[in-house]
């Protein structure tokens, strides 16, 4: 399971830091070096790119996982640097920022879109498989997620428009109801889907932000 | 009865039933509304009107419904899914029974994608067989989803759709089981090409006894040009149209008046059909159509109850 990011276009990067002139550098060992939107050679170019521009980079670092409390004896280590610069743009998924926030008080930009927490399926082809919903029913769809794969969240699905095994949505999207029904037929549990799901309790996680505290 | 809505008597009462798609304006203006059911208002049992369709922004499906029913058309108040989320479902219900529309046609709605706002945030809160859940339980136990008690009758005659030609097929027999449990009164169909196919479908409904519990529509869509067959065909998704019938389009002087053909050539079929208890025509933007195809069918006049 990883967190899936993208790169932001340069230019929306370069806005961002249009009133900065000094810049530290983050990225993160983990996800980030998996998608190559924070590894250290990720870090090295736009480095480069942005003294380019005409930005200091007065120095990075790619701690082994921003999210983590490791990140802040990565801050320590680097104070002078991060002292220096005006701003950090951190190249991790938004968890990583999260954590940069809490243990600097410079300002903080992300040059990553998070996409989801997914599943690296061949090398460097990543599909999602949860929503983080709070209310897992894996139980009853094969292991695989309509919340999380159906482009409607269908829990009594499949819809009208799926076609060939393929999402009405785009011929590269697998229809999460197709491999559903395929899986459940398989091993003779399609009756599993008779039963009528109720509407889902949304306010479980997704509508819901309450810290917790562990069990 | 259950709604007493036109289209439930002429159901009930065994009749063929003639349904047809209103398609809304791309603005605020009643008249195009009404100049549509003045055109079908004899020709049809009940008119659908559309909500939001293919997520293109129109008039909505409520006000349409309005302005046909003082008009004195049974309206089929479409209502999908995508864009509203329990509370706002429940609410138009409401409005829509106060304002007297009886028949409800529940979907889940073209995915937002491919309207022309395609970077809104799809809803999705319920799905339309939970959607149809809770309008039988507004309507035969008074009740919200949340369980409260509403207030006044819910006067309703369910809709639901099925796409006898998406995939799986197989399946599609049990999820139309499953909207019939649900409480489906009635079925509108995707719209039929592959006749053949179509029959094969319904044999499965019937030999589970589905027929007897629920009124199938049979969908049908006037092709007028050599170019909409083909983008049917090829672009609209969960519809079949063999390419006997491109062909044959193809190959017509009259292209307009064989694609009337074909579509009566289908109803023909359609009418012999056990367990086909009517046809919805969807002539979208060719309207005109309706009244030639309804009447060259044999299907009038239509039943006074």
């Amino acid at each position: 399971m990883k967190s899936i990011t993208v790169k932001k276009p340069f230019d929306e990067i370069k806005e961002a830091l249009k009133d900065v002139e000094k810049v530290f550098l983050v990225g993160c060992g983990t996800c980030a070096t998996m998608c190559h939107t924070g590894g250290v050679l990720e870090v090295l170019e736009m480095k480069e790119e942005l003294e380019k521009t005409g930005k200091k980079i007065t120095g990075w670092m790619v701690p082994p996982v921003a999210c983590d409390d490791v990140t802040k004896d990565a801050i320590d280590k680097n104070t002078d640097a991060i002292k220096e610069a005006d701003a950090l743009l951190v190249m991790s998924c938004a968890f990583g920022v999260h954590s940069i926030v809490i243990f600097s008080d410079k300002p903080v930009f992300p040059a990553t879109n998070t996409l989801y927490i997914g599943k690296e399926d061949t090398p460097g082809h990543f599909s999602r498989v949860c929503i983080q919903c709070g209310e897992c029913i894996l139980a009853f769809t094969g292991g695989i997620c309509p919340i999380a794969r159906c482009a409607k969240q269908l829990l009594n699905g499949p819809c009208g428009g799926a076609q060939g095994g393929k999402c009405e949505i785009s011929p590269d999207l697998p229809c999460a109801w197709h491999l559903i029904i395929e899986r459940l037929s398989k091993s003779g549990q399609l009756h599993k889907l008779e039963k009528i799901v109720p509407p889902k309790n949304w306010g479980k996680a997704l509508t819901n932000s309450s810290p917790i505290k562990r069990s | 009865m259950k709604a007493g809505s036109n289209l439930e008597k002429v159901l009930e009462g065994g009749y063929f039933a003639v349904t047809a798609e209103v398609g809304p304006p791309k603005g605020t203006s009643a008249s195009v509304i009404r100049r549509k059911g003045d055109l079908l208002k004899f020709y049809c049992d009940a008119l659908n009107v559309t909500d939001n369709q293919t997520a293109i922004v129109r008039m909505s499906s409520l006000s349409g419904c309005v302005i046909l029913k003082e008009m004195g058309i049974d309206p089929v108040m479409q209502m999908v899914v995508r864009d509203r989320n329990r509370i706002a479902i429940q609410s138009d219900i409401l409005g829509a029974v106060a304002l007297g529309i009886r028949n409800v046609l529940c979907l889940s709605g073209d995915h937002q994608k491919f309207g022309n706002h395609p970077d809104a945030k799809g809803v999705y809160d319920i799905d339309s067989i939970q959607l149809v859940q809770t309008l039988k339980t507004m309507r035969d136990e008074k009740k919200f989803l949340c369980g409260e008690g509403i207030s006044g009758d819910v006067l309703l005659f369910i809709g639901a759709v099925e796409n006898p030609f998406a995939d799986p097929f197989e399946y599609r027999v049990v999820r139309l089981a499953k909207k019939i449990r649900a409480g489906a009164d009635f079925i509108q169909t995707q719209a039929v090409y592959d006749v053949k196919k179509f029959s094969r479908w319904i044999e499965m409904i019937r030999d589970q006894g589905l027929d007897k519990q629920v009124h199938i529509l049979a969908g049908v869509i006037p092709i007028k040009s050599v170019g909409m067959a083909r983008y049917m065909r090829d672009n609209v998704s969960g519809v079949s149209v063999p390419d006997e019938i491109v062909s044959r389009l193809e190959g017509a002087k009259d292209v307009k008046e064989e694609g009337v053909k074909i579509s009566l050539e289908i109803i023909d079929q359609l009418k012999e059909i056990d367990g086909v208890h009517g046809i919805h025509i969807m002539a979208v933007a060719w309207e005109d159509i309706v009244p030639v195809i309804v009447e060259r069918a044999g299907l009038l006049p239509r039943p006074v109850l």
